[in-house]
């Protein structure tokens, strides 16, 4: 048979044949293979980037540690600050009404010791005047008895008790 | 591996039991120690109505085909009793009628149909079988045995290097035909050089197969054509001169025609070439018989290295061209669903 004008027979067949083979393998060979290697090239793809985004979450949470043990440690070192501080204003406050109370009660004993002592001049003026007077009485009571020059004396004496006693 | 020697033992035994002896009865051949090269070669690379095993002893052992004709109705025989049916074959191996002396429609079994019958179902045979352990088993837990494990590691190379690159983004779409082209022309080449009967047959080195795959690959090409495709045969960017008088669409259908016709020939020629070296070289043992025991020994074992070097080549031209058709047939259909983008348009 000759080499470069091809045979109808062959080419009947070869149409056929390749047909054939063409249908069954696209329909059930290649796609099948195909298919499965791209889902496990799919899944390899998908856990690759699984793993990085792992990594990469596993690299944040490790950086947001650091950022919250240093975040901690500075309100650490805020409230010991803030407590210092309260403390050293309570203190201060405590000495400050310390003092006030204590210049109000150094007050109010000044008053009551000048109102005790105004009190105790009122009761030793009211003593005073009532010995003056039982003393008075009783050299009125003596003198009267003799003249009526000691009458006036008398007299005069009392007045005077009486000035002095209103004056002070 | 046990399996395989068993079906190979079996195979080249049914093929001895079927082929039958005839008697050397064309006048191609001279006398007694005088060797045809031209028939010896062109024995083996064209087609025939039998398939010619070997001889022995001046006998011919061939296992006979069944011929199929439309002769005014559809018949059949087989081949060694062509003469009982009224038809011969002429000088060139047509069946011819002997009444009337003419070629009728010959849809015969031929040599390089039966390996083609045989190559196609053990192709079909082998790519089932793989996918059948994808379909059997989970491709996320177990890792590709066997069959698999051959033919994965080819179909990704082919799908994601040549395939996707080729085409583009819809490379799904074609990759059943392009990987079926692929195989079909590997597992045909292979079995090309394979001496014994299944194989052996020179299928990829004839014109009718090539043309045939070209033919699938012009329908694949032009069928599923994108509009721009179209666009660029009939109305190219190029000077509107170029176009009234139709220069350019003139060279672009060429181009439709060349494309697929350069497959054709370049896979033909290729395997054809291949085939007649190799029984080229095998021939020199036989031709240099007659001038001494010394030369003809010597010669072959010249005649057995380079055999075996053309073989290895062979298998390798074997991959080469299947894997050129394959690419190329990719080019040319990611060239017609090539859509432009905005920088080269």
């Amino acid at each position: 048979m000759s080499l470069i004008t091809p045979e109808f027979g062959l080419l009947f067949w070869m149409v056929l044949i390749f047909a054939l083979v063409f249908f069954i393998l696209a329909k059930f060979g290649f796609p099948v293979i195909s298919s499965a290697v791209r889902k496990r090239s799919d899944y390899i793809g998908d856990s690759l980037k699984a793993a990085d985004e792992a990594r990469a979450s596993l690299e944040n949470l490790a950086v947001e540690q650091q950022k919250l043990i240093e975040q901690t440690r500075i309100e650490q070192a805020r409230i010991l600050k803030e407590a210092s501080e309260t403390r050293a204003q309570i203190i201060s406050k405590a000495r400050e009404d310390a003092e006030a109370e204590a210049a109000r009660v150094m007050e109010r004993t000044k008053a009551e010791i000048a109102a005790e002592k105004e009190h105790a001049m009122l009761e030793l003026r009211a003593a005073v005047s009532s010995v003056s007077l039982a003393v008075a009485e009783k050299l009125v009571r003596g003198s009267l008895s003799e003249d009526a020059a000691q009458t006036a004396l008398l007299d005069r004496l009392a007045a005077e008790a009486a000035e002095t006693a209103l004056k002070s | 591996m046990r399996r395989a020697g068993v079906i190979t033992f079996i195979l080249c035994a049914a093929a001895l039991f079927a082929a039958r002896p005839c008697f050397a009865s064309d006048g191609k051949s001279g006398g007694e120690g005088s060797f045809d090269v031209t028939s010896f070669i062109f024995g083996h690379i064209s087609d025939s109505h039998e398939w010619h095993i070997t001889g022995i002893a001046g006998r011919e052992y061939s296992i006979p085909l069944p011929c199929i004709v439309w002769d005014g109705g559809l018949r059949a025989f087989m081949s060694d009793r062509m003469e009982e049916n009224g038809y011969f074959l002429d000088d060139e191996g047509h069946i011819v009628n002997s009444a009337t002396l003419a070629r009728p429609l010959d849809i015969s079994i031929t040599k390089n149909v039966l390996g083609l019958i045989f190559d196609s179902i053990l192709l079909v045979l082998l790519i089932l079988l793989c996918a059948r352990w994808y379909r059997t088993h989970d491709v996320l837990k177990d890792k590709p045995t066997g069959l698999a494990a051959l033919l994965e590691p080819v179909i990704v190379m082919l799908e994601q290097d040549v395939i996707k690159d080729a085409v583009g983004p819809e490379y799904r779409r074609f990759s059943p035909y392009l990987l079926t082209a692929f195989f079909f022309i590997l597992i045909n080449n292979l079995m090309g050089i394979f001496p014994v009967f299944p194989g052996g047959a020179n299928i990829t080195g004839n014109i009718a197969v090539t043309g045939v795959l070209a033919l699938f690959t012009f329908l694949m090409v032009n069928v599923l054509g994108s509009k721009h495709y179209w666009k660029d045969i009939f109305w190219p960017d190029v000077p509107m001169f170029l176009k009234v008088i139709p220069i350019m669409p003139v060279i672009e259908i060429l181009g439709m025609f060349t494309k697929p016709f350069s497959l054709m020939i370049r896979l033909f020629a290729n395997m054809l070439a291949g085939h007649i070296m190799l029984l080229s070289v095998i021939a020199l043992i036989f031709l240099t018989a007659a001038l001494g025991p010394v030369l003809n020994g010597s010669m072959t074992v010249v005649a057995v290295l380079f055999g075996v070097f053309l073989d290895a080549l062979e298998v390798l031209v074997a991959f080469i061209q299947a894997y050129v058709f394959t690419m190329l047939s990719a080019v040319f259909i990611g060239l017609a669903r090539h859509n432009p983008s905005p920088e080269t348009k």
